[in-house]
């Protein structure tokens, strides 16, 4: 075999690895997802939704985490929105090139990397000593805002970099102020993609269980929080509580509970890709 | 109507077999073809290219000969350049690129599926419009082509690169700092270090893309200078915005529109009296 | 009028920018506070050579090695799966794959990061480690390998996605040249787009390795939850994170020094962390010079 020979067979041998490697973690992925739903679908139904846990395999539900996690999304947006688009929009449209935004560019790219288990720290001594909220909704919410706040800065920022100078310019050129421009021009145009940002953090901090637990989240607490002091769990931490049990009928009821987790994360995911793309088509 | 023109030229060529070149032009598939080999170092032969529905090149077909200088001109988009890579091979990559037609290397279809398309760029060099050099030292960038062909005596390598820079002028402004960045060298030193990149190959052929258009006069002056004293040892083929440099430099010239080759004949004719009034308009500047 | 309004929009802008410089102090100052009155109990130098992490038994011990070697171990596996096989990927995905492949391909390589890690947990042990008891008998229900491996499918897409934004940055004169000179795809990779982008990919490594130091769940999962010195993949381990969710779970008493060993442990891995992303920032603002 000559040189030339021997290298087209590399190359060729290169692809189908290459194929094969970009396929392998998505088949893990299906075949795992399959046999989750092998193990939990069956267990899935109204009364698995709407039960209280229990102590008793069969009779437990999911009602109590799955309302924590829609308490912790709810308030976890609320917190988290304004304060990292504000900060995306400080960062992209005012900040000049000194010190300053050198600092907090950064920063943030820092804080993107902080594993989350240290802000489970953090909330566990800020919100939940000093600020004394206890072991709260409001705590954990407080704690996941800061967590996916780099997420949304960033996605933010990147959004508004896609917006076209000519809006701003058409903007300033009818006496607009700078903020008025901002406000009514290149928001509305960046919407979508810090809409996309928005869900994926979200959805990140659905199942995050980590942080949550170190504020000290339960893995069992008798009822849904009715207010945002109240105790609370998650379905990521439920999840995790019926996998440390040795009995198999847990094990069923963490495979149906995750189905309906990644249900949740995968439609989140979803919304988030329709919107981005929804967002390019208008841009282009 | 192609190879009426193209005969043309042979009868102004002082060949003498330009009888038989007829002969064999017309009995194509025959057992003729043998000397045209000899005669042609490259032909394509009602060649079109499509990108998706866009049809980039109409029914070219075209003689070069061997040890010639050909330009290719024509307003951008005309699919000169288009037409230049496919000499090579080099729209393979592209995504719904189709090409038909026929095209021949010393007498060999480039475009059958037993070329080996790495033999075949090895043997048809191409130097690009922008100074492309890798971010290697200068020795390694020369190297290049040989190391990835096997070849591991060193002795043999530091001889090719030495000969391939001497050849492209270059050896004396860099032979003392051969391990520097080829980065740190300037655009014109760039594109000739590309062209001698392309020399240490040992190609037959060197295709150009606009190789001066990124360079300032005295680089494109050295440049032209350059590709001149290569014509002995290659075959050249370069396209170019530029048409006093097709009429410096070249032996033949053809004239590219919309992905139609117009008129093909020796430089001096087309730029002196062109049989097409659209050469004659674009050479005089009245378009494109 | 307007300019004072425009004047507070901006601050209250700029408030919201920093308090993310708010929360690294906070984060930096909470650890260090905490850490610091537990090195008043512990000293420094037992807490870096000590053997044993042993500080809810009787019997105390506070070496932060076994848990250090607990995370390195598992990190390791997991770079070792998703190194080769993100690499692989990112090298397809740019110099191969049809455009519209790519395009279709990468949303869903992003969904293996996006998957809760809980989830990924269950399926190490659940899943995974059943699977490799069958080959490996001596296999510990608990292990770093199964956490590691699964960890290492989680972090493909860390891998593989930045390594290919900066493959894919290289400018496409390169990549001709190379072609133009008879070189295949696969050496026009390795000797020319490789190298040119070895800045990018070297950040997606570090974040790579960040990203699974910091990992939770998984571990917490499927790794155990004995600290142990070792290198042996197929016993149960801990790691840093692992430790501070088990002392998390339990009842331990605010300002007891159970209570502060999870913050020492944490400024450990904030520390390790810290310095992997400040690295990687570095070379990313260099590379980004050498493109513009």
């Amino acid at each position: 075999m000559t040189n030339v020979q021997k290298n087209r067979l590399k190359d060729q041998l290169f692809k189908f690895w290459g194929i094969a490697c970009t396929l392998i973690g998505l088949v893990l992925l299906v075949i795992f997802i399959g046999g989750i739903l092998i193990d939990g679908l069956s267990r899935i139904d109204w009364a698995f939704i709407t039960d209280l846990p229990s102590r008793k395999a069969e009779k437990s539900g999911i009602w109590t985490p799955l309302m924590g996690s829609v308490w912790i999304l709810v308030l976890t947006a609320i917190i988290s929105f304004p304060i990292s688009v504000a900060a995306g929009v400080y960062l992209e449209e005012y900040a000049k090139k000194n010190r300053l935004s050198a600092l907090l560019e950064i920063n943030i790219s820092n804080l993107a990397g902080v594993p989350s288990i240290i802000y489970g720290l953090l909330g566990l001594e800020v919100f939940v000593r000093i600020m004394n909220l206890g072991a709260s909704v409001l705590a954990g919410a407080l704690t996941l805002s800061l967590l996916i706040l780099p997420i949304i800065i960033v996605a933010t920022r990147e959004a508004i970099k896609a917006v076209p100078g000519s809006i701003r310019d058409a903007s300033y050129a009818l006496g607009a102020s700078k903020w008025q421009t901002i406000w009514n021009q290149v928001l509305p145009a960046s919407s979508g993609g810090i809409l996309t940002g928005v869900i994926l953090a979200l959805s990140r901090a659905v199942g995050e269980a980590a942080p949550l637990i170190i504020v000290g989240a339960l893995a069992y607490v008798p009822f849904a929080p009715q207010g945002p002091l109240d105790q609370f769990s998650v379905l990521p931490i439920q999840i995790f509580n019926w996998i440390s049990r040795p009995q198999q009928g847990f094990i069923d009821n963490a495979a149906a509970a995750i189905i309906i987790l990644l249900l949740i994360t995968f439609i989140m995911n979803g919304i988030a890709v329709y919107f981005r793309n929804k967002w390019q088509k208008k841009l282009q | 109507m192609e190879s009426r023109f193209i005969s043309e030229i042979n009868g102004k060529k002082n060949y003498s077999n330009t009888m038989s070149d007829m002969m064999s032009e017309k009995t194509e598939d025959a057992k003729t073809e043998a000397p045209i080999a000899e005669k042609y170092k490259l032909q394509t032969k009602d060649v079109n290219v499509f990108y998706g529905d866009f049809q980039a090149i109409k029914d070219i077909s075209m003689n070069i000969k061997p040890k010639s200088i050909t330009a290719f001109i024509g307003p951008s988009g005309c699919g000169k350049s288009t037409f230049l890579r496919l000499f090579n091979r080099m729209n393979d990559y592209i995504e719904d690129f189709k090409m038909e037609g026929k095209i021949k290397i010393d007498d060999k279809n480039i475009y059958k599926d037993k070329i080996q398309l790495e033999q075949l760029r090895k043997e048809v060099g191409m130097v690009f419009q922008k100074p492309n050099p890798f971010p290697k030292s200068i020795f390694e960038n020369v190297a290049y082509g040989l190391k990835i062909q096997g070849i591991k005596d060193k002795k043999l390598i530091a001889d090719r690169v030495e000969k391939a820079l001497v050849q492209a002028d270059l050896w004396n402004e860099v032979k003392d700092n051969l391990s520097k960045s080829a980065l740190t060298l300037s655009g014109g030193q760039q594109q000739r270090l590309c062209i001698a990149r392309t020399l240490a190959v040992e190609p037959s052929i060197i295709l150009m893309d606009e190789p001066t258009s990124a360079l300032d006069p005295i680089s494109t002056a050295k440049i032209e200078e350059l590709i001149h004293h290569l014509k002995q040892y290659y075959t050249i083929i370069i396209v170019t915005h530029n048409m006093q440099q097709a009429a410096r430099i070249s032996d033949y010239t053809a004239f590219f529109y919309m992905g139609e080759l117009i008129e093909f004949d020796k430089t001096k004719k087309i730029f002196t009296n062109p049989e097409k009034k659209r050469t004659e308009n674009y050479i005089t500047g009245r378009f494109g | 009028m307007r300019k004072i309004r425009e004047f507070i929009i901006e601050k209250t802008l700029l408030s919201s920018a920093l308090i993310t410089v708010a929360v690294t102090v906070g984060i930096i100052l909470v650890l260090a506070v905490e850490a610091f009155s537990f090195f008043r109990e512990v000293s420094i130098f037992d807490f870096f050579t000590d053997t044993e992490w042993t500080p809810l038994f009787t019997k105390k011990h506070y070496g932060i090695l076994p848990l250090l070697t607990g995370t390195l171990l598992t990190t390791f596996i997991a770079i070792s799966v998703a190194l080769p096989i993100g690499l692989s990927i990112s090298i397809y995905l740019s110099e191969y794959a049809p455009r519209s492949f790519r395009k279709t391909i990468k949303p869903l390589l992003e969904l293996l990061a996006a998957v809760p890690t809980v989830v990924y947990g269950f399926f190490a042990l659940v899943v995974v480690t059943p699977f490799l008891q069958q080959f490996i008998p001596s296999l510990s229900g608990f292990n770093s390998l199964s956490a590691g491996i699964v960890m290492g499918i989680m972090i493909i897409p860390f891998v593989s996605s930045l390594s290919e934004d900066a493959l894919f940055a290289v400018p496409k004169a390169l990549r001709e040249a190379s072609y133009g000179m008879g070189a295949t795809r696969l050496q026009t990779a390795f000797k020319v787009v490789v190298p040119a982008a070895s800045s990018g990919i070297i950040v997606s490594i570090i974040l790579a390795i960040s990203r699974a130091i910091g990992e939770t769940m998984i571990v917490a999962i499927a790794a155990g939850q004995q600290p142990r010195l070792t290198l042996d993949p197929t016993v149960p381990v801990e790691t840093i994170t692992a430790y501070i969710v088990q002392v998390s779970l339990g009842d331990v008493q605010h300002g007891s020094l159970e209570y502060k060993t999870i913050f020492a442990a944490g400024i450990t891995l904030f520390a390790l962390t810290f310095l992997l992303n400040t690295l990687s920032f570095q070379i990313r603002k260099k590379f980004r010079q050498k493109y513009d």
